[in-house]
């Protein structure tokens, strides 16, 4: 029954995959090996499609992984694709409950120890600590969007991207403008998503 | 829209509704949901600080499963229990299974179409920019002593550097650590001056 083997299997993955996104790979690598509607190709298209749409990474690759079995259990039968519906949302939705419960948990805890000595002091290390935590996601993520090391041997004029840092500092500046930093984030998304199709062409990016 | 209502309790349906913009713009997962929570849940709304969503991005890291649904549920416990709960993370996952359920169902090779691509590698550079600048106000507001500054450039750099790969759950637990010693320390040294 494949809806009984997708909740067993993607509740156990939002139950030991800590650390977000791409911590579920591994145990989707595994999955593919065990089960034939999913195979390593699918595997690489569905890390392209995960990373090219919006939303949790997670989530994205278990509706797609979901959708994949459905279609290939259900395949021929009419409705394949209602049904691929169906059995993306068993494990989409198992893949959430583990954290849904154990933050529910976390949070009532969290609600009678606040006030305790301990809680409180592991949350004055904790804090900068997870600040350090975001200023390296966003180290890495200007890393990859500014920089092609491939070419440090071969041109190495061509490791900055020109292109990219123009846009990373025009939207620097735009998002601390007096003016427009109230803006709503979608704002300057949405900007730079139409420089990059102007620049792309203009450029002739691959 | 900038009208700060931090007492009144949402209704379930903002709740939903804001964390399904959050789930339909976050490109990149994670910490990139980071800017757009500040605005929905922090500026706009007053549900949770500054100082709570790092709490939160913390308990997240070392919790199994996706940081943006830990997130999610917290805030939404936070304000409406259980049902709170339930609506906002049911509105940060919805918008993401159905761009994949009808991309897979009717789109074949939709990543590989060269404007999707170049509006993508824009919208990665404006990611970084948008990550940066709540690093930076998070710096300015929440971080202040000296011990502060160490445990922050101290994460930093373990995670940036390439030669062991160490994972966020030991920077994690070891900065709660810290954290604990010092103010043993410190009520320690408080108790004996007095």
């Amino acid at each position: 029954m494949i809806y009984l083997i997708l909740i067993y299997e993607f509740f156990k993955i939002g139950l030991f995959a800590a650390g977000g996104g791409l911590a579920t790979l591994p145990f989707l690598t595994a999955l593919a090996d065990k089960y034939p509607w999913l195979t390593s190709e699918m595997l690489s298209q569905m890390i392209a499609i995960s990373e090219s749409t919006p939303g949790p990474l997670g989530i994205n690759m278990a509706t797609y992984a979901g959708y994949m079995a459905g279609m290939g259990v259900f395949e021929g039968r009419p409705m394949a694709r209602l049904l691929a519906v169906t059995t993306a949302a068993t494990a989409t939705a198992s893949l959430v409950a583990p954290s849904f419960i154990i933050i529910l948990i976390v949070s009532r805890m969290l609600d009678r120890y606040k006030s305790s000595r301990l809680v409180e002091d592991a949350f004055t290390g904790l804090r900068p600590a997870v600040a350090g935590l975001i200023g390296a996601a966003a180290w890495s993520v200007i890393g990859t969007s500014l920089f092609d090391f491939s070419m440090v041997r071969t041109d190495f004029g061509a490791v900055l991207l020109l292109p990219e840092t123009v846009l990373f500092i025009v939207t620097l500046v735009l998002t601390n403008l007096k003016k427009l930093k109230k803006l709503h984030p979608i704002c300057f998304i949405a900007f730079a998503a139409a420089a990059g199709v102007a620049l792309g062409y203009a450029c002739g990016w691959e | 829209m900038e009208t700060n209502s931090p007492k009144a309790r949402p209704t379930l349906w903002q709740l939903f509704t804001a964390f399904m913009r959050i789930g339909a713009f976050t490109f990149g997962g994670g910490y990139a949901m980071l800017p757009m929570l500040e605005r929905e849940c922090v500026d706009k709304t007053g549900w949770t600080t500054r100082e709570e969503l790092l709490d939160y991005f913390a308990i997240g890291q070392c919790t199994p499963g996706v940081i943006a649904v830990n997130t999610a549920t917290f805030i939404g416990k936070k304000q409406r229990g259980f049902r709170g709960a339930f609506a906002a993370t049911f509105g940060v996952v919805l918008p993401s299974f159905v761009i994949i359920c009808i991309l897979t169902a009717l789109l074949t090779g939709f990543q590989s179409i060269r404007w999707v691509r170049y509006a993508l590698r824009g919208i990665r550079v404006a990611v970084g920019v948008l990550i940066l600048n709540t690093v930076i106000k998070l710096i300015k507001q929440k971080v202040s002593s000296g011990f502060d500054y160490l445990l922050l450039g101290a994460a930093f750099f373990i995670v940036v550097q390439p030669f062991i790969d160490i994972s966020p759950v030991f920077v994690v637990t070891a900065a709660a650590l810290c954290g604990i010693v010092r103010g043993l320390l410190l009520r320690r040294s408080g108790k004996e001056g007095a």
